[in-house]
C-alpha cells in the first residue's frame, strides 16, 4: 500500500491509501478524486489521466512505454514531467508519491 | 423524417453487434455516428493494437474486429449515417424524435445509446486566445486546402495528420512544423520526407516547442511558441493548424434528462434501459453495479436491449426466443439455406 497525494490544479490536495497493483489513475477514480478522468479505463489510449510528477519522484518511477509518450502528445499542456497515471503501478516504493494535475484533462 | 424500430447512436463494436441482434429478431434499425467511419474507439484509438479478450478470437486488432462485425451485418441492409452527431432528442407521443447536427431527423420508439465515452471531437489548443480565430485562421481539420496557397501555415502535432499536411501544404505554402518533442509518431516514410523538405528549406521544423499564444487584430498575424527551456520565439503566421487527435466528450447526451454517474448513463441490467422509457444505454457508456468496460459486455448488453426494443416496437406481437442454429425465420433473415 502507498499513501499518494493528488494535488488538484487549484492546489487542493487529496491524500489517500492506494493498494499495491492498482494504477495511480485507478487510485484516483476509486476514491472519487476530481481532475483525473481515465476515460479509456487504463488502456493508454485517451490521455485523460494526465499528471505532472516532480523531478525527485519522476526519476524513481518505472520508465515510460513507447505508446505513453505518443499519447502525451495529445494531452492538455504536456510538460517534460508529464505522465499518464494509468501507467504508474502502485507499490510500497511509491509511498509518499505526489502527483499534480493539469488545469483540465481535455 | 426517417421512421425506424430502433435508432442506434454509435457505430462502435457494441452498436454494430446490436444492429445484428435487432435484425435477427426482425426489427429495423438505423445507425448514426459522429465519426466518418464505423468502428468507434476500435478504429479511432487503437486500429493496430491487438485485442486478446474477444471470446473465441485469440487475437485480433481493432480494425479486424470492426471488419468482422461489418461482415456479420452484410446480410442485412442497414443505413449508416456517418459524420453526423445526434444533437436533440424529444418525446413525441409514444416515440422519440431525434435530430442530428446535419438536420436529419428520425422517429423511433427505441433509442439505443452505444456511444462509448461520447462523441469524438478534436483536441484544441489550450490558449484561450485561440477561440477567437477558430474556423477563421485556426483549424483542427482541413476542408479546403486552397485557402493556404501562398500563405504561411504553422502546423502543430507529431502524428500522421501533422506530418502528412506539412508535406502536402509545403508544395504551395511556407510551412512551420512545431512539435513538443524530438520524436514523431507518424509514419517513418513521411517523416523522412519532412526532414528532406526541411533541408531544402520548404519546411521549418521547431521541436520541443509548444504554442504559447496567438496575436492579431481580426486576422491572425503571428504566434508565440515556447521552448521546453522557456525561450520564446515569434513566428509570422497566416494560419495555424492543430493535430492533437480526438477526445471523447459526452456532448449533447448530457442534456437528455438521463440519470448520469460521472460520464456514464445509469441503466437497469434486465433491459439496459435508462430512466427514460425506450432509451437504452449499452457498452462503455452505461453504468450499473459490477459494470465492466469490455467489448464482450457491450455485446451482451446489446443483445438484451434489442429484445426490450421488440416489446415496444411490436406491442401486439409476442417475442419468441430462437437459436440461429435452428430457426427457419432467422435463417431467412440471414439469407442462408435451412437444412
Amino acid at each position: 500500500m502507498a499513501k499518494i497525494t493528488y494535488v488538484e490544479h487549484n492546489g487542493n490536495p487529496h491524500t489517500v491509501d492506494v493498494d499495491n497493483g492498482l494504477s495511480v489513475m485507478e487510485g484516483a477514480v476509486q476514491n472519487n478524486i476530481p481532475g483525473i478522468d481515465g476515460d479509456c479505463g487504463g488502456g493508454m489510449s485517451c490521455a485523460t489521466c494526465h499528471v505532472y510528477v516532480k523531478e525527485d519522484w519522476f526519476n524513481k518511477l518505472e520508465k515510460k512505454l513507447d505508446g505513453e509518450e505518443d499519447m502525451l502528445d495529445q494531452a492538455y499542456e504536456p510538460k517534460k514531467n508529464s505522465r499518464l497515471s494509468c501507467q504508474i503501478t502502485v507499490s510500497d516504493k511509491l509511498d509518499g508519491l505526489i502527483v499534480n494535475m493539469p488545469e483540465k484533462q481535455i | 423524417m426517417i421512421k425506424t424500430d430502433a435508432l442506434i447512436i454509435g457505430a462502435g463494436p457494441t452498436g454494430l453487434f446490436t444492429a445484428h441482434q435487432l435484425k435477427i429478431i426482425g426489427l429495423d434499425c438505423e445507425i448514426v455516428d459522429n465519426l466518418d467511419k464505423a468502428g468507434g474507439q476500435c478504429i479511432e484509438l487503437y486500429p493496430d493494437k491487438p485485442i486478446y479478450d474477444i471470446p473465441a478470437i485469440p487475437e485480433c486488432t481493432g480494425e479486424e474486429l470492426t471488419k468482422n462485425l461489418l461482415a456479420q451485418l452484410r446480410p442485412f441492409n442497414i443505413n449508416f449515417h456517418l459524420g453526423e452527431r445526434v444533437d436533440e432528442l424529444k418525446k413525441v407521443e409514444n416515440n422519440w424524435e431525434v435530430k442530428t447536427n446535419k438536420g436529419k431527423s428520425f422517429l423511433t420508439p427505441n433509442v439505443i445509446i452505444a456511444g462509448g465515452v461520447g462523441s469524438f471531437e478534436p483536441r484544441k489548443f489550450s490558449s484561450k486566445e485561440c477561440e477567437k480565430f477558430e474556423e477563421k485562421s485556426i483549424f483542427y481539420s482541413i476542408k479546403n486546402k486552397k485557402i493556404f496557397e501562398g500563405k504561411t501555415v504553422s502546423i502543430f502535432g507529431g502524428g500522421d495528420s501533422a506530418l502528412d499536411w506539412a508535406v502536402e501544404l509545403s508544395k504551395n505554402s511556407k510551412v512551420n512544423l512545431i512539435h513538443r518533442r524530438d520524436e514523431f509518431r507518424g509514419a517513418k516514410a513521411t517523416l523522412d520526407k519532412v526532414y528532406e523538405l526541411q533541408k531544402s528549406g520548404k519546411i521549418e521544423l521547431f521541436t520541443k516547442y509548444q504554442l504559447k499564444t496567438v496575436k492579431g487584430n481580426g486576422s491572425l498575424e503571428s504566434i508565440d511558441i515556447e521552448h521546453e527551456n522557456k525561450e520564446i520565439k515569434n513566428l509570422k503566421s497566416d494560419y495555424v493548424l492543430g493535430f492533437f487527435g480526438l477526445i471523447m466528450q459526452l456532448g449533447p447526451i448530457a442534456n437528455w434528462g438521463l440519470n448520469l454517474s460521472k460520464k456514464t448513463v445509469d441503466v437497469d441490467t434486465e433491459k439496459f434501459e435508462t430512466n427514460q422509457k425506450g432509451i437504452y444505454a449499452i457498452g462503455d457508456i452505461c453504468n450499473y453495479p459490477g459494470k465492466l468496460k469490455l467489448i464482450l459486455s457491450g455485446f451482451h448488453e446489446g443483445a438484451l436491449a434489442a429484445r426490450a426494443c421488440f416489446k415496444i416496437a411490436r406491442p401486439n406481437e409476442k417475442y419468441r426466443f430462437e437459436f440461429t442454429t435452428s430457426s427457419k425465420t432467422i435463417k431467412e433473415r440471414l439469407g442462408v439455406k435451412s437444412d
